[in-house]
């Protein structure tokens, strides 16, 4: 579970508020216009910012003092999610062991995870030699063996065309059924396709989450705007 | 960005103080210097004399530089033939070349019994001396016309070859194309490029060493060198370096401004496809110029090596023992120079605002003349040990300082893109302190560090300056060695020693730069 009490950030003229809960594991949608908040969102979940008022719960558990590193929370980019001089088992490897070197215990639940996204054999391949869409797999891979309860994703794979994107989220959604996902995304369609819920952020007010087919039934006046 | 600071850790904090002792090492030298000046005394009209010296050959030099170098840039920017990216790789080349073996081709071409000479007598005509104000100009138009040749090239690069077709669609010739492209180009780029070569010429110690001298044609820096070697006169020197101070403060100031965009940047090497360079009266214009710059810069270099390579096996015992002990001072320059500057970006890039005195501190080392930095450190020292004792350390430190911007400008900016393309991916994957270092900087550093290391040990290993002022007669490192041969006419075994130099030069620089071609992206 994850839970926004009464956030408040300002930076540089911009302000977002938060309050909000995620009740449990499932796919959330975070949707609306650029420069709205979405990114700045993340960013306070993941702990690359600190907020000025309020505090970031995850199953109970105050996280707002902690450092990124340190949190239950795992995140996905848009890009750069594999470091490019690392081969691709050291890469997920990564998130087990990120201080010492990697135990054969480590290397053999990360060999593991590969295989679960489908990347048996390229453990020792580097992420140039990869495909977009292998890339977001040993990213995914990673991820996996991390096992924090919070994933977030931010436009994680569109740099993927649309077929393989949807496969990607649908391979997200099958490998990480107990994790609390809060997913960015441009595409209105993604989040028809894939979410349970839909959060919508618009000039730097994050909204409620809303269910889905509720949230595509009933647009309020901001979120008709945006969506058409 | 207002992310949350990264923890300065271990390895910042060494990197912290990395930058803070360079400024203090300045000011401590500059402070000895202030305490053994008497400035009662004054300056006297010797040292008046040096100074417009100083300022005289450096801003000739520079005027002469810049004028030769436009036309042979523009005859690389519009002509394209076999060998065109052999030249422009020749023109990186003196940057390199230790000044010492450039000035022995020098002396074989236009010296007393150089081949210039020879002919001008064959021809019943006077000869000419290389010394003086006229062979010391010719030195630093010998090192920084390719400098200026490139840093104009690079201009003409940036024009946006759209303007290029547009001007060819539009039927433009030559002349068109010069006054509505290359003109505005030139008046942005020149001023910068001639206040950076009159940087260089105010601070160049070892050509007013070997081709000046005299009243009519002493540098301050020579002056002050005199004033510690031979008189032993340390307050008219620390004097003269207060002197050399304010050249270099005010004129790297200047030029701070102005040099951003001087460097070492890609792709000067590619070719464009131009329309104008297309008449025979330019082509024929192009090719002499670049035929003159190309025999200019070759001849010399030629000269010692045909005269040198036999003598290499004969070298005497002395020479191969100053081999060694500069080989010694390159490497461990190079090993000081490498981790300074990964330090203070590593600090640089964590502290994020205030990042901006790290990088200063390390530019600080520009205006840092290192014949100054060695006067202060002989006036620190020479109570209590022998100065002799200290050259080689002494001379690899004020090496490492010299060399530490160049680094600096290759090692930063890509810290900077590490932190920016992987910082939040290493953060949230707890990969901090130590193990970040390990697994996500160094190794994404590799190209700029090993490009750095060979810089620096070429750089060092080809210096001949505070090791002057320090050595005694059987401390030499090979620069000085080859100085004290040519001084005792003992012209062979110079020539050996000068070849042995440039080899060792280019190949320490080939070696790591190697390792940084290496580095697969």
């Amino acid at each position: 579970m994850l839970n926004l009490d009464d956030i408040g950030f300002a930076r540089n003229g911009f302000r977002l508020t938060a309050d909000f809960q995620v009740p449990g594991p499932g796919i959330t949608a975070v949707i609306g216009p650029s420069g709205g908040g979405k990114s700045t969102l993340l960013s306070l979940i993941a702990g690359f910012e600190t907020p000025d008022a309020g505090r970031i719960l995850v199953n109970n558990q105050d996280i707002t003092a902690d450092p990124p590193g340190d949190r239950p929370v795992a995140i996905l980019f848009q890009d750069n999610n594999l470091f490019p001089h690392l081969d691709v088992l050291a890469n997920v490897a990564l998130g087990e062991s990120p201080r010492v070197r990697p135990t054969p215990a480590t290397l053999a639940r990360s060999k593991d995870a590969l295989s679960r996204v489908g990347l048996e054999g390229a453990e020792h391949r580097h992420p140039r030699d990869l495909s977009g869409g292998q890339q977001s797999r040993a990213a995914l891979a990673r991820i996996l063996l991390t096992d924090r309860p919070v994933v977030l994703m931010d436009e994680a794979f569109s740099a993927l065309g649309p077929a393989l994107r949807t496969d990607m989220l649908e391979l997200v959604k099958t490998l990480l059924p107990n994790a609390t996902i809060l997913m960015v995304t441009h595409d209105p369609e993604d989040a028809k396709r894939i979410a349970d819920h839909v959060i919508f952020v618009d000039g730097g007010t994050v909204e409620a989450p809303v269910e889905t087919d509720d949230f595509f039934a009933n647009p309020h006046d901001a979120l008709a705007r945006y969506l058409t | 960005m207002a992310d949350r600071a990264q923890p300065i850790g271990p390895g910042g904090a060494f990197g912290v103080a990395v930058a803070a002792a360079i400024p203090f090492v300045i000011l401590v030298t500059t402070g000895a210097i202030l305490w053994v000046a008497e400035p009662g005394e004054g300056l006297g009209g010797a040292d008046l004399a040096a100074l417009r010296f100083t300022l005289w050959q450096a801003l000739l030099s520079a005027l002469i530089s810049v004028s030769l170098a436009v036309p042979v840039a523009r005859a690389l920017a519009r002509q394209v033939f076999w060998g065109r990216n052999l030249l422009v790789t020749l023109l990186g080349a003196p940057f390199l070349l230790p000044v010492i073996v450039a000035i022995f081709g020098l002396l074989a071409v236009f010296g007393r019994g150089g081949v210039l000479n020879a002919a001008l007598t064959g021809l019943g005509l006077e000869p000419v001396s290389i010394y003086g104000l006229h062979g010391v100009v010719l030195a630093h138009v010998f090192f920084n016309l390719p400098l200026a040749t490139r840093l104009i090239l690079q201009g003409w690069q940036d024009i946006p070859s759209e303007r290029f077709r547009l001007a060819a669609t539009l039927g433009m010739d030559a002349r068109a194309v010069n006054r509505h492209l290359e003109h505005p180009m030139l008046r942005q780029v020149v001023p910068s490029a001639t206040l950076v070569i009159f940087v260089l010429c105010t601070t160049s110690f070892a050509v007013a060493l070997t081709l000046g001298g005299g009243p009519k044609a002493t540098t301050v820096e020579l002056a002050i060198y005199q004033a510690v070697r031979f008189e032993f006169d340390l307050s008219r020197a620390a004097m003269l370096s207060l002197v050399q101070l304010m050249i270099t403060v005010v004129v790297a100031l200047l030029a701070l401004r102005l040099v951003r965009q001087a460097g070492f940047r890609p792709g000067i090497d590619r070719q464009r496809r131009r329309w104008d360079g297309g008449t025979g009266i330019i082509r024929a214009q192009d090719g002499v110029v670049l035929t003159g710059v190309t025999v200019f810069l070759l001849l010399p270099i030629t000269l010692v090596l045909l005269r040198g390579v036999a003598e290499i096996p004969g070298l005497p015992g002395v020479v191969w023992a100053s081999a060694l002990r500069s080989l010694g001072v390159a490497l461990c320059s190079t090993i000081l120079v490498v981790v300074m500057s990964v330090a203070m970006s590593v600090a640089a890039t964590r502290l994020g605002r205030f990042s901006r005195w790290v990088e200063t501190a390390g530019l600080m080392a520009v205006a840092a003349s290192p014949l100054v930095l060695g006067t202060g450190l002989f006036v620190l020292v020479h109570p209590i040990i022998d100065p002799g004792r200290l050259a080689l350390p002494v001379t690899a430190l004020v090496n490492a300082l010299v060399t530490l911007p160049f680094a600096l400008r290759a090692i930063l900016p890509a810290c900077k893109t590490i932190e920016d393309d992987f910082g939040r991916l290493a953060t949230s994957l707890n990969l901090t302190g130590w193990a970040r270092l390990r697994l996500l900087v160094l190794p994404r550093l590799r190209r700029p560090i090993w490009f750095s290391a060979g810089l620096a040990a070429a750089l060092s290993m080809g210096d001949l300056g505070v090791i002057a002022l320090f050595a005694d007669p059987d401390g030499a490192t090979l620069p000085l060695q080859v100085y004290r041969l040519m001084g005792a006419y003992r012209m062979d075994d110079a020539a050996g020693a000068s070849v042995l130099l440039l080899l060792l030069s280019f190949t320490l620089f080939w070696v790591f730069d190697r390792r940084a071609r290496d580095v697969e992206p």
